[in-house]
């Protein structure tokens, strides 16, 4: 196998990339591909490029309060194209209020400022971990399980 | 549908699928390959590959911008266009930043175009292994045209040469004097030369520079054109130049050399036992002849 493909993507109008390109670098010294899609991508796009790239893993970053609406189109668009299989996790400014609608619609991890790029390297092996024990963990299996 | 990450699909069905222009059943195609998957790898080599462009050049030139900007002049006319935007991978980590996305606004989500980040991975060199058999995919599954933008180049880089049917050369403004123009190497085996960024000063001289270093040699005919991706200007006598190319009996023997030589690395650095002879190097356990001797005259 090789290494994990993560497509890491900015949705909506929020030109805040700071975040987004840290954790790529992180993820990518951690030994993954990552494909940065840039700024200002409509939810349809990234799931174009997630599809062409045969990504698995896909992140979104939003620090402009977007995500209420954005993370969940992302998540039902996945699953309307049969991408079920795709973990999707999220960043930026999400307050705590916000997240058990996020983590409901399919959004597995949701990672705040501050948070250590240790953090979402054992969050990816978690994801390993359960796809290889053939847990749910795509965003088209729901099981009510996210990280912490 | 094929699932990404749906294993149940053997890649003789994901061949089918592909060949029928299933996006999905292509990238998932495009992944075993890379990971050097012998079934796909050989049935897609069957196939005779479409027209192809290597766009190269030094890093910072502009060379996403104007894939990007061709790809969709080419869509535009109602071609298929496959681009392959080759990136490269850490030495240390393995991973990589594929970055190109950022610079394709218009081509990165068209109908008619099929865009794959590759990194360069355990490759010896610039050239990812197996790109010959990604390039022979994307001709499978209805690709008029294929473009492959390869990672930021030096002077003797030319590993492209034997993977595409033709060379654009991206050049900027302000690369320095006229001597570097007269440098052997890439800038020789160019069926096309641009300057981008030609809204910023310099570019005409730097085109002048290119042309004078050209003229005296046997590639006096190799076009030098100034262009900017940004403002799409000089964009249509590109396309012309590049619909008008001809190939060289010079380049031809260049192409073939490169070919094998880099077909004779993709197998050696495919070995099974090419790591752990890397891993008995570094711990000093045997010699470099010694190595020589385990992957090649085994």
């Amino acid at each position: 196998m090789g290494p994990l493909r993560i497509v890491v993507a900015k949705p909506g109008l929020d030109g805040h990339d700071r975040g987004a390109k840290v954790v790529a670098r992180a993820l990518r010294d951690a030994g993954h591909e990552v494909i940065y899609t840039g700024l200002r991508r409509t939810p349809e796009e990234i799931i174009r490029i997630v599809e062409d790239e045969d990504a698995s893993i896909l992140g979104l970053s939003s620090l402009s309060g977007a995500h209420g609406f954005l993370f969940p189109r992302v998540c039902d668009l996945l699953r309307e194209n049969g991408l079920n299989d795709i973990v999707v996790f999220g960043g930026g400014i999400i307050p705590m209020a916000d997240r058990p609608d996020l983590f409901s619609s399919g959004v597995r991890a949701i990672f705040g400022p501050g948070t250590p790029t240790e953090e979402f390297l054992h969050f990816l092996n978690e994801v390993k971990k359960r796809r290889i024990s053939n847990e749910p963990v795509g965003v088209g299996f729901s099981d009510g399980w996210h990280w912490r | 549908m094929v699932g990404i990450g749906d294993d149940s699909m053997d890649q003789s069905q994901l061949i089918v699928e592909a060949s029928n222009g299933s996006r999905r059943a292509l990238a998932r195609l495009l992944t075993l390959i890379q990971q050097g998957d012998q079934e796909c790898i050989d049935s897609v080599l069957s196939f005779s590959s479409v027209k192809s462009i290597g766009i190269t050049g030094p890093p910072g030139v502009g060379k996403s911008c104007l894939t990007d900007c061709l790809a969709k002049i080419f869509a535009d006319k109602g071609e298929r266009i496959g681009v392959l935007c080759i990136d490269p991978s850490s030495p240390i980590s393995g991973g990589s930043l594929l970055g190109d996305r950022m610079r394709m606004e218009q081509s990165g989500v068209h109908d008619r175009i099929y865009v794959r980040s590759v990194a360069t991975r355990n490759s010896h060199g610039s050239m990812p292994l197996r790109l010959k058999a990604m390039i022979s995919a994307l001709s499978m599954a209805g690709m008029d045209r294929i473009l492959v933008e390869t990672v930021g180049v030096g002077q003797t880089e030319i590993g492209i040469v034997s993977m595409t049917d033709s060379i654009l050369l991206v050049d900027g403004p302000d690369r320095g004097d006229i001597v570097q123009a007269e440098k052997a190497g890439l800038l020789e085996l160019a069926d096309v030369v641009v300057v981008n960024k030609g809204d910023l000063p310099g570019s005409e001289q730097a085109a002048a520079n290119i042309r004078s270093g050209l003229a005296l040699g046997p590639a006096s005919n190799v076009p030098v054109l100034i262009v900017s991706a940004l403002n799409r200007t000089g964009i249509n006598e590109l396309v012309e130049a590049l619909e008008n190319i001809q190939l060289r009996a010079s380049v031809e023997i260049v192409k073939w050399r490169h070919r094998l030589s880099s077909a004779i690395m993709d197998e050696l650095v495919s070995n099974p036992s090419f790591d752990s002879t890397v891993d008995d190097l570094a711990e000093g356990r045997i010699s470099i002849e010694q190595a020589i001797q385990r992957i090649i005259r085994q």
